[in-house]
């Protein structure tokens, strides 16, 4: 096949070093045109970037540069094509070409310690040698070092990265949760380090070899039944215990839920809005056909509750108090994560989900024991929901009882002037409509 | 029991009036061997893309402030400055996780080896209907094509994560890729399901029809076995998948409210009511479980031959080993709320998940332990595939047990949609089902091209990979404990997440070197094709019937007749045999000398010819230990 005259080895290789030296060419090329074409641009966005505002960088070729904001012209209302400037890659494919022929030459040098050892087993088996390189029993042992050095690898990342974590849960139920994560965690790395010792050792001590049989041995019903039920037996345990810890924190009593602080979250993209529920410890009713740039929320606020809920910046929570979160959305699915409360719910557009838990630490508190003075506890997104999901952040304080009373009275209410005059405005349109339609007039 | 095989006589065969084109023979073949071929090349094709697509947003996470000049060139608008844009970095995340998990782990890993296998293993001249095979590769290259084309519409490929919750996936105003390469998503997968489904009911067609003489279902080898079941749970569950789909498809276009309502997007107030997003994730999840057991089953199985083969072994505890594979089967289909157990759904439900989850890791803990007591007094070779298949055991155990901290719900709370989520399943899924498949194209490359791999390259290819995996994945686990969600564009937002970032840093160079030594893979398999050492017929001495037809392909697989089985996949180093292999087509009565009463399956008469022997021979039967 004339197909494989193509494919050959060395026609494939010298394809290669000669598109490696054009494209080297190529790029030496475009850096000498453009390094004159560049330097008169650059005078050229050197002083239309003095009289106005950032202008970027790179400027692409299929800008029109007539039509920028940027461009002030030639100060008689002229528009003035700044600098046909192409934008200068040439640094880009040079060092691209680079690292790729790096790439290239290395996979040539394997290759020629592939060929050399090849050589080497050749001239053995000419000289009648049979025993070329055991390639068997050196991947057998590199299988007794990987375990020692994966153990040791497993071990390193358990303490240096471990040792990273934020042991300590800032709430009640944290604890549960941190301590039901241990049990789990010394359950599956005994397991992990046995059966690895035992796959890597069983690897490396049965190399074969020509000179002894393996030990046909096909089945053994006791043993099937021995590590059928002991992993089942485990692993009831910790359904078990998480079963109950699940329950303890989402089961709430219709008693406790009356004696939570309530605060409500909305999530939207990209940003969290607080609402607390003030003194009467509801939230008032929210609609969101209500919505306007006014009343985000859409609360309504011809229900009272409303009247005394707060808008906040940060969330600020008492310590030792219990504290139930309502969750809403206004678009799409977000979900309110705050790691060292080990609390988590998904805010869902058209369903309020909750969360309730009581802060153990204050942040104070929290800054003494991870010794980090500028420790913050912190609200964050934890379900894809666009190109800002990256960055919804809020702060939230734990502190006393008293520091939170104070805070609280400062907070601005949402039932403010501007939503009241809002609501005017509304109720006088609907009026005039309504005698509108009382009198049959258009 | 004698089996119901469709016994056709050679005569049949006689392709001499058989006109193949080019067009035939190569593209729209009929021929299982060639759709394998087709499914395994396109599947690698699919791979190295969506490989590629990691690399371009590890750049990103390792490298946060940097800007590459070169990304312009290439990505335009999506890489203004040399810095990916956060939608398309989404975007690219997005991809990577549908083709690697649908296009490369489940057509790529069950189409090629499904293919190839289950006729030559069972005795079959092809696959129950050669026609639908046909279409069901060219569905999923469709499907592959449109995926790839979503790359080149003004508004970018889907951006709402492989999972595509909506409203996110249902409101182009939420992100640009929920726009028109959101719809080609949506048709690109509907082709990809319908591909599978073909598959699928072919395959259990032909296990259940077309096995030869002699080959009961307790006689098949047990990537057959694997392959049988892998194809149930795809029939039962993603006609699922096609329904969410319909459903987002009518919320997207035709004004419908299945999963929206109450929604005011950037200032403007939807009219939809009355649909719930949590709606689309137990539909989605209901074949979004099940499908990673679509994508571990076939690996499974394949490892569990690879490893008898290279142990010189029987597989330790074939029938336990069925068993697995159906209690995986079926428990698989009420797991799927483990992914839901922080959706606000009645807390109730995460409990009964979380039991159900929990039960599911027995199964998986019984077949490692199977596979640890295969290679326990085993006579080990160490091709690159059975190094695939231990480094697939290794994987499977790590990535399986932070599955049990997942699977509780009350851990789920913290660990939801963080960087431990990722590890997990990056572990399972991105390498110890990839070793399964890589395992498989090792070991069954002979049989596909007549041609052997080179075997150092593949070695070293091993140890690159297995290693960059784990220095990319363990310290994941970490960053997830410590409250790092994922798919995050950048860590530099938090003060908390600012200590990862040396870290991540680290990952991204493991995963750089990881995917260019897949290069050492790429080379071998498309040099090997050509000018690879010729195979011998069973280079590998194994049992199993897909080494008794001849090296060149022949259509309809046997000249001849198709042999009869007499005894099942796994007499390995037999006492008393000389060889440290007996093919499944070897009668017992060549085989005095190994035979052991349990063979005989309490056929009487068999039983006493071979006592007789046995007291002429004055050799002592086979002692062989309970």
């Amino acid at each position: 096949m004339s197909f494989r005259k193509v494919f050959s080895l060395p026609t494939l290789f010298s394809m290669v070093l000669f598109v490696a030296l054009l494209g080297n060419q190529f790029a030496q090329a475009q850096n000498q045109d453009t390094t004159a074409v560049s330097i008169s641009a650059a005078t050229d966005t050197a002083s239309a970037a003095a009289a106005s505002p950032a202008i970027p960088t790179l400027i692409s070729t299929d800008v029109d540069t007539t039509k920028m904001s940027w461009n002030l012209g030639d100060g008689q209302g002229n528009k003035v094509e700044i600098g046909k400037v192409e934008t200068d890659y040439s640094a880009a494919y040079k060092s691209f070409a680079y690292y790729s022929l790096l790439f290239f030459l290395f996979c040539v040098f394997i290759g020629i310690i592939g060929k050399a050892l090849r050589a080497y087993e050749l001239t053995r088996a000419i000289q009648g040698k049979t025993e070329g390189i055991n390639w068997n029993r050196i991947q057998g042992v590199l299988f007794a070092f990987a375990l020692l050095v994966g153990l040791y690898g497993a071990y390193w990342s358990y303490t240096n990265q471990g040792s990273m974590i934020n042991h300590t849960s800032g709430s009640v139920h944290g604890e549960q949760i941190d301590f039901m994560f241990n049990v789990t965690l010394v359950i599956t790395t005994v397991v992990f380090v046995i059966t690895h010792i035992l796959l890597f050792g069983f690897a490396y001590k049965y190399i074969g070899s020509n000179k002894r049989k393996a030990y046909y041995y096909p089945h053994n019903n006791a043993l099937e039944r021995l590590w059928t039920v002991v992993p089942a037996i485990v692993l009831t345990v910790l359904v078990l215990l998480g079963f109950f810890t699940w329950r303890g924190i989402t089961n709430i009593s219709e008693a406790d839920q009356k004696k939570a602080l309530n605060i409500e979250v909305t999530g939207e993209q990209f940003k969290w809005t607080v609402r607390y529920a003030g003194a009467d410890n509801q939230t008032g009713l929210r609609n969101y056909k209500l919505t306007t740039p006014t009343n985000n929320l859409g609360i309504d606020f011809r229900d009272q509750k409303s009247w005394d809920d707060k808008i906040a910046g940060d969330i600020v929570l008492p310590v030792n108090r219990s504290v139930r979160f309502t969750i809403n959305s206004k678009d799409i699915l977000h979900s309110f994560y705050i790691p060292e409360f080990r609390v988590q719910m998904n805010a869902v557009p058209g369903m309020p989900t909750y969360f309730q838990f009581t802060p153990k630490y204050t942040t104070e508190e929290m800054r003494e024991k991870t010794n980090n003075p500028t420790y913050e506890y912190v609200l964050l997104c934890a379900k894809i929901c666009g190109s800002g999901h990256y960055n919804m952040q809020v702060k939230v304080k734990v502190v006393s009882e008293k520091e939170y009373q104070e805070w609280l009275v400062q907070q601005p209410l949402y039932y403010n002037d501007d939503v009241k005059k809002e609501m005017q405005m509304a109720s006088q349109k609907a009026a005039a409509e309504t005698n509108k339609m009382a009198f049959n007039t258009k | 029991m004698a089996s119901t095989a469709i016994h056709d006589t050679a005569a049949h065969h006689d392709h001499g009036h058989h006109h193949e084109t080019f067009l035939t023979k190569y593209i729209f073949s009929q021929d299982h061997k060639m759709i394998a071929k087709q499914f395994l090349i396109t599947g690698i094709i699919m791979g190295v893309i969506a490989m590629f697509f990691s690399v371009l947003f590890r750049l990103q996470l390792g490298w946060p402030d940097k800007s590459f000049p070169i990304l312009e060139t290439f990505l335009g608008k999506w890489a203004e400055g040399g810095r990916i844009k956060p939608d398309f970095y989404l975007a690219l995340v997005t991809i990577h996780g549908t083709m690697m998990v649908f296009f490369v782990l489940t057509a790529g890993l069950s189409g090629t080896f499904s293919n190839l296998l289950i006729p030559l293993q069972l005795g079959a001249r092809d696959m129950a209907s050669p026609f639908l095979n046909m279409l069901s590769y060219w569905f999923f290259f469709l499907a592959c094509t449109i995926m790839m084309g979503s790359f080149f519409v003004e508004s970018g490929p889907a951006s709402a994560g492989w999972t595509i919750y909506p409203p996110l996936s249902a409101l182009p105003k939420a992100i640009a890729g929920s726009g028109l390469g959101m719809t080609l998503w949506l048709i690109s997968m509907t082709l990809f399901i319908a591909s599978s489904l073909i598959g699928a009911l072919n395959y259990i067609s032909t296990v259940l029809n077309m096995r030869t003489k002699g080959m009961d279902l307790w006689r098949m080898p047990l990537t057959i076995w694997a392959f049988f079941l892998t194809a149930i749970v795809g029939v039962l569950s993603f006609p699922v998948l096609v329904s969410a789909v319909v459903l987002l498809i009518f919320d997207r276009s035709f004004g419908t409210s299945f999963y929206l309502s109450d929604i005011v997007l950037q200032g403007q107030i939807l009219p939809n009511q009355g649909g719930s997003p949590i709606l689309w994730q137990h539909l989605f999840w209901f074949l979004g479980h099940p499908e990673v057991y679509i994508v571990l089953m076939p690996a499974l199985g394949i490892t569990s031959e690879v490893i008898a083969t290279n142990s010189r072994k029987p597989i330790f505890g074939y029938h336990a080993m069925v068993y697995s594979l159906i209690g995986i089967t079926v428990l698989s289909f009420i797991v799927w709320g483990h992914h839901m157990f922080v959706t606000g759904m009645n807390p109730f439900l995460g409990g009964v998940f979380m039991i159900t989850t929990l039960i599911i890791a027995v199964p998986s803990a019984v077949k490692t332990f199977n596979y640890l007591a295969t290679l326990w007094r085993g006579n080990i070779r160490f091709t690159p595939a059975m190094m695939f298949a231990i480094g697939l055991v290794s994987f499977f155990i790590s990535g399986g047990l932070t599955g049990i901290f997942l699977g509780n719900a009350a851990l789920d709370i913290n660990l939801h949609d963080t960087y431990f989520v990722v590890a997990h399943f990056h572990l399972v899924m991105g390498s110890a089902a990839i070793f399964g498949m890589l395992s498989g194209v090792y070991h069954w490359f002979p049989k596909m091209f007549g041609r052997m791999m080179d075997e150092k390259l593949g070695y070293l290819h091993f140890w690159l990979t297995f290693i960059g995996a784990y220095l990319v994945f363990f310290p994941m686990h970490f960053m997830g404990l410590d409250g790092v969600p994922r798919r995050y564009y950048a860590f530099t937002e938090f003060e908390f997440m600012k200590e990862w970032l040396t870290v991540n840093t680290f990952i991204s160079w493991a995963a750089i070197i990881a995917a260019l030594a897949q290069f050492a893979f790429l080379y071998n398999f498309f040099y090997s094709m050509f000018y690879g050492k010729k195979a011998s017929q069973n280079p590998w001495e194994s049992n199993t019937l897909e080494w008794t037809t001849p090296v060149e392909h022949l259509h309809g697989n046997w000249p001849g007749e198709i042999p009869t089985v007499h005894r099942w996949p796994y007499d390995y180093s037999k006492p008393g045999h000389d060889k440290d292999f007996i093919p499944q087509t070897t009668p017992f009565s060549e085989t005095m000398s190994s035979n052991l009463p349990h063979d005989f399956e309490g056929n009487v008469e068999a039983e006493q010819v071979q006592e007789k022997w046995v007291k002429e021979n004055k050799k002592p039967a086979a002692r062989q230990k309970a």
